[in-house]
């Protein structure tokens, strides 16, 4: 399964991209929307809501299951993905593509502290 | 632990099938996407492996005496040989320790086929029962063993015809048999075929008992054939559509089989005694069991979500999903008895309460959506 190298991850799936203003992208891996199966509906947080790092932050949910989404690190929302909420079978369609939320972190350096592609790899092996 | 696998656990890893544990089964939850499967389903023809389910064979003169005396609904509706009967088998304290089909092949052979997860429960239960009423009975399960037959359940509209090019032997017996009846074909070039017109999707079609050892080489044929096949995600957004119960989330031994809707299958009118007979009677129905549908975003209906009716009394969601059919979050409820169809009830999802209508079942049935 895809797990590009240029983004970091969580273990609970959610990959995350640092853009050249510092903020970060987050969506959730090919993995977890294989496992989740079609997703039917998303939930995002508000703009401007504050998430300690591990906070419920969104909700995706699948026919068979929901699934609460993690902020990965410390920080502020800045911008949500209204285009996923509203289709939601695009993250099974295109996962790394269709992000959910952006963060800007209070840390900046808590980013390096999340799994690159090769450790979050080891976590989805069986 | 090590999963059980039915016969045709291959094809489906052939045809890269996600696999789940399903009741200690190792099962495909879908082969893609449970909502092409769906649609597949109410709109051409799909299959379900539904070999995890158990054929028991009940076999003695006094076979008939002694359903009577063991399952909720009445056998005497089977006059005719071939026709079936959905029923309860109850506890003495009216709980529900399975929902089946029986078949009436012959005065000394009745077919029943129970679910995957209660299959040696339910036996065990007919064993018992057969001793303590002396009823001589041979009563023979026909999953694990030396004779054991498979289960394909082929579903849609198009069903019975594609069933009917694989298996043409078995279409001058099936070609005008009413739903729920069944034909037994001897010759077939998958040994004999068991053709029952039944199914758990709503929709038309046969499901189909063969030799365990025919199993892939029909599955195989049915596939080239134009068949889709559909994994256990399909199967529960297919049966929830219809209405159907799910044994152990919307009924289980606890349960009174008039709380889950199922007072159509319980026969209180006619003098004969079964067990669990008397327990209703003195409970009566304490609870509606009815459908959502969700009226404001905000998630999806799920098993155990609190439903809240406008008098401020509470039920629950016992299965929840997203309709592939109608685009729209619904659900079977367990909710007070003064609730009625048409009410807005709300149901607690997360930290909100959202607005659902209370309607009738089924949601859909042939294709069509019937509640909206």
């Amino acid at each position: 399964m895809n797990i590009p190298t240029d983004l970091k991850y969580t273990e609970s799936h959610e990959w995350v991209r640092r853009e050249e203003d510092g903020s970060l992208t987050v969506g959730i891996t090919e993995y977890a929307q294989d496992a989740l199966g079609d997703i039917v509906f998303v939930e995002l947080p508000q703009v401007g809501k504050a998430f300690t790092a591990g906070d419920d932050a969104a909700v995706v949910e699948s026919v068979k299951a929901a699934s609460d989404i993690y902020a990965p690190v410390s920080g502020t929302v800045v911008a949500v993905n209204q285009p996923v909420a509203d289709a939601p079978d695009s993250i099974n369609q295109d996962a790394y593509g269709a992000w959910l939320f952006k963060l800007t972190p209070s840390d900046a350096g808590a980013y390096d502290k999340l799994l690159d592609a090769d450790a979050y790899g080891k976590t989805t092996d069986h | 632990m090590t999963l059980k696998a039915t016969p045709l656990n291959s094809a489906h890893r052939a045809l890269g099938a996600k696999m789940v544990d399903f009741g200690g089964w190792d099962m495909p939850v879908n082969y893609g996407s449970q909502i092409e499967e769906h649609n597949a389903v109410r709109g051409d023809a799909g299959m379900f492996d539904v070999s995890h389910m158990c054929v028991v064979d009940v076999r003695g003169a006094n076979t008939r005496a002694f359903l009577r005396g063991l399952l909720a609904n009445n056998v005497d509706k089977l006059q005719a040989p071939g026709k079936a009967l959905y029923s309860c088998m109850l506890n003495p304290e009216g709980g529900v320790i399975d929902d089946l089909i029986v078949y009436f092949l012959a005065e000394d052979w009745f077919r029943i086929v129970v679910n995957a997860g209660t299959a040696d429960k339910d036996v065990a239960w007919m064993n018992q029962h057969n001793t303590a009423t002396n009823s001589g009975l041979t009563i023979t399960q026909r999953r694990d063993g030396n004779d054991p037959i498979a289960l394909i359940a082929v579903q849609g509209p198009n069903a019975r015809a594609k069933v009917w090019q694989v298996l043409p032997t078995t279409q001058a017996a099936t070609e005008n048999i009413k739903p729920f009846n069944v034909a037994i074909v001897a010759d077939t070039a998958f040994g004999e075929a068991m053709v029952a017109r039944t199914g758990y999707t709503g929709e038309d079609g046969f499901e189909i008992g063969v030799p365990a050892g025919q199993a892939e080489a029909l599955w195989n044929a049915l596939l080239a054939a134009g068949v889709k096949p559909a994994g256990l995600g399909a199967r529960d957004t297919l049966r929830l559509e219809a209405g159907m119960n799910l044994y152990g989330q919307d009924m289980d031994d606890t349960v009174n089989p008039l709380d889950a809707g199922l007072a159509w299958t319980i026969d209180l009118v006619s003098e004969r005694d079964f067990i669990g007979k008397a327990a209703l009677q003195a409970k009566g129905q304490q609870a509606q069991f009815v459908g959502l549908i969700l009226r404001e975003k905000g998630g999806i209906l799920r098993a155990h979500q609190k439903v809240v009716a406008a008098s401020g009394n509470e039920g629950e969601i016992t299965s929840g999903t997203f309709s592939p059919s109608m685009q729209q979050a619904i659900a079977l409820a367990r909710v007070p008895m003064d609730v009625a169809v048409g009410d807005t009830v709300h149901v607690i999802i997360r930290d909100k309460q959202l607005a659902a209508s209370v309607v009738k079942l089924p949601f859909v049935r042939n294709g069509k959506v019937l509640a909206a």
